[in-house]
């Protein structure tokens, strides 16, 4: 016997304004309320969870008053990456381009940066030893590395049609293998006490912390320079991918290749274009970790915010600007998950699983704006009743 | 489209102001000077920052006895919270600034790779105590604390080397730094104390906590010959491997015979809360000297060794026991010379041993290790 109902998703054909505002309420709502139901089975009371947790992630208003900013700038410190690889991700999806690689992107621009740190003093000793050189000779190289592992996906595509979900995945794991080949072999700290990590790079190419740069020294703590670039790098590519004439080919190719081939736009010129750019913006979230916080190449860097980056785009529609906000509350779940071992005392996996209920949640509820679910009865044996062609 | 994700944000912020308004006392509480702690109705507040869960059975889940101990010893006087899991690197020190942020009076910080953070956190929070565990640095408000575990290693090395048929002995180790290089340097030594032809063989696995890499190692080395796996990581996972292939195994951290049976014939063993309740008693009564380098011995009772499995013969468990009782008595100490090294050199030269300085710098392994 077969069920009564049939379920189908069908495409709005138009978005009203309840529901672009009402279904990511809801959305939100329900993955709080089932995030809820797993912290009561956890045994936590899930209102003060809460509360622990966005206290955790962006401070409380009696912290503020105090001129403490603590958990504000670590939620934007874990942010930092995760918009750069957000954007990157955002800028390839675009034209359907899917780089799964920004993990690998990431790691191989935070190699590069360590090499300009470490060894580019002792190759050109004639380059001044300031921050004004070193900054900027590393952004060049982590973006220049970033791109290269990112361009032999896109040309092997272009050129040789191989699928760049899977090069791009299996890139990854080339240059995470290589990061650890060099923290733990080659370029190990010779003062390091055999233990795994590069050596502590020079000050002169640390991202300089907020509290050493005028007007920002308001927020102490560890953010650092490296934010700045995210949101400078986004307001650019927000620029070039909505305002100029590239970008508009590059959407045109996401939305239907073949009218755009057809009007005359280059597939291979725009691939290459938007995977160097891509990778490149990925590299230098590498340099901005270890820049900006560890200041040597060590363990810890692999932690997967290539892939939250894909979610990160995904819920901010690959729009530049929502990258930003969106990687900030992605950071908001990961520092104020945090305060569920600290403050209730529950297990590290129970705020991993919340997590993973929130974006489900969200992401989910986003099917719902685009698509209506059509309920339709079936009479056994005579098929589908009230079905539209 | 646009207008949808910023109701999605609009909607979470509204629901993180919400919640984060209200909160200013569920997690924040004053912070009592250092030491003053116990004096005043004030609780002292002490956080361990661990670096596997707590349910690894090893390294991390003695840290945490460690903390049980405390809470048991001293009841409303002391608040102890922990964080498990937390990855060596940038990430502990987002970890070890919030328990400095929150007032926490004393911040253990249970592995090696947290020391650079420690260090960073303790220069800005100059009242606040902090100890590492197993590191080298240390400042006013930063204590290191560690065990001479290199005496209970060759203790258990004995043992290998009595049992072992194949003369080789599988050592599954996390990262070649000097903790480590120390533990397999006495266990092979005292393995060649009872059996000069021992050979050690060492995998490296460069992580402290991953079960499946772990016994991977110590299936790579059984499948080499080797009869005895002992073990620098976390879990049990070596030990586990060397019963699943019919051999026997040294643990280190927990006696855990009740996991693996009388295939472990004895291994090191950590009791963390000995020193912790020491040093939070003498934080109270503000003697602390918050800058030490503690570096206990079998007689402290921080480190020991396991009970002995049946499969250990009474005469080996005799010399052993004999042995511990030199060591404790300071008779005589586990790298004393001569000793020389598996490229030949002589490192240690006859009728000396060598000073804690050079064996917390300890690089080089003794002849019979191959890694």
């Amino acid at each position: 016997m077969s069920f009564p109902w049939k379920f189908e998703l069908e495409r709005r054909l138009e978005v009203s304004r309840w529901v672009s505002w009402g279904v990511p309420t809801l959305s939100v709502l329900a993955a709080f309320f089932f995030g809820g139901i797993i912290l009561s089975l956890a045994g936590a009371p899930p209102i003060e969870t809460y509360r622990a947790m966005a206290a955790g992630a962006f401070g409380s208003i009696s912290e503020w008053a105090d001129g403490n900013f603590f958990a504000v700038t670590e939620t934007l410190v874990r942010a930092t990456p995760l918009i750069f690889t957000g954007l990157a991700v955002a800028m390839a999806f675009r034209m359907l381009f899917w780089n799964i690689g920004t993990e690998g992107q990431l790691v191989m621009g935070a190699i590069a940066g360590t090499w300009v740190a470490i060894y580019l003093p002792d190759l050109l000793p004639w380059l001044p030893q300031t921050r004004w050189v070193y900054i900027p000779v590393g952004i060049i190289a982590a973006t220049i590395a970033g791109a290269f592992w990112a361009f032999i996906p896109a040309i092997m595509k272009v050129k040789l049609g191989v699928n760049e979900i899977i090069s791009t995945l299996m890139f990854n794991y080339i240059a995470i293998l290589l990061y650890q080949q060099l923290y733990t072999g080659p370029w190990k700290d010779p003062e390091g006490f055999g233990f795994p990590g590069s050596a502590q790079f020079p000050e002169f190419s640390w991202f300089p912390k907020f509290s050493e740069i005028p007007v920002l020294n308001v927020l102490s703590g560890r953010i650092h320079f490296g934010f700045i670039i995210a949101v400078v790098i986004a307001g650019v590519l927000w620029v070039v991918m909505d305002k100029t004439r590239r970008g508009y080919e590059v959407r045109l190719l996401g939305e239907n290749t073949n009218a755009a081939q057809y009007a005359g736009i280059s597939v291979i010129k725009n691939v290459l274009f938007v995977m160097i750019l891509s990778g490149g913006v990925a590299g230098i979230a590498g340099l901005s970790e270890v820049a900006g916080l560890g200041h040597r190449l060590q363990a810890g860097l692999d932690v997967g915010n290539g892939f939250t980056g894909i979610i990160v785009a995904w819920i901010a529609k690959l729009r530049p600007l929502s990258v930003v906000i969106v990687a900030i509350l992605m950071a908001a779940l990961f520092v104020g998950g945090d305060q569920l071992q600290i403050s209730l005392g529950l297990p590290s996996s129970i705020s991993s699983v919340l997590q993973g209920a929130i974006l489900l949640s969200v992401l989910s509820g986003d099917v719902f704006t685009r698509y209506r679910l059509k309920i339709t009865r079936v009479v056994v044996g005579a098929g589908v009743v009230g079905e539209e062609a | 489209m646009k207008r949808k994700l910023f109701a999605l944000v609009a909607v979470l912020a509204i629901v993180a102001a919400a919640c984060g308004g209200g909160s200013a006392d569920t997690t924040t509480t004053t912070a009592a000077d250092t030491g003053g702690g116990g004096a005043a109705e004030e609780p002292m507040k002490v956080a361990f920052v661990y670096v596997a869960p707590i349910g690894d059975l090893g390294w991390t889940y003695q840290h945490d006895l460690g903390r049980q101990a405390v809470e048991a010893r001293f009841g409303d006087k002391v608040e102890t919270t922990f964080i498990e899991n937390v990855a060596e690197g940038p990430d502990s020190e987002r970890v070890i600034r919030d328990f400095a942020n929150k007032g926490f009076d004393l911040i253990i910080a249970t592995s090696f790779g947290y020391m650079d953070p420690t260090i960073t956190v303790a220069a800005e929070f100059p009242d606040t105590q902090f100890v590492h565990i197993s590191g080298f640095k240390n400042a006013d408000n930063v204590a290191t604390l560690f065990g001479r575990m290199y005496q209970p290693r060759y203790l258990s090395g004995m043992a290998a080397g009595a049992a072992t048929e194949s003369n080789i002995l599988g050592y599954v180790a996390a990262f070649p730094i000097p903790e480590v290089i120390r533990g397999i340097d006495a266990f092979t030594l005292g393995a060649q104390s009872v059996n000069p032809d021992i050979e050690v063989r060492v995998v490296w696995t460069n992580t402290w906590f991953d079960p499946p890499t772990e016994k991977e190692a110590a299936e790579a080395l059984l499948a080499a010959g080797a009869d005895v796996i002992a073990q620098h990581q976390d879990t049990t996972e070596p030990q586990k491997a060397a019963q699943a292939a019919g051999a026997v195994s040294i643990s280190y951290n927990s006696d855990i015979s009740e996991i693996v049976g009388d295939s472990v014939l004895t291994g090191p063993v950590w009791d963390w809360g000995v020193k912790y309740i020491s040093i939070i008693e003498e934080m109270m009564a503000g003697t602390y000297d918050g800058s030490e380098s503690y570096w206990g011995g079998l007689s402290d009772g921080v480190i020991s060794l396991a009970p002995f499995s049946d499969r250990v013969s009474q005469e080996t468990q005799d010399a052993i026991n004999a042995k511990m009782a030199e060591f404790e008595s300071g008779a005589t100490d586990v790298f004393c010379g001569p000793i020389v090294d598996n490229e030949g050199t002589e490192q240690v030269a006859a009728g000396t041993c060598m000073d804690d300085g050079s064996m917390l710098g300890m690089e080089w392994f003794v002849k019979g290790v191959s890694q």
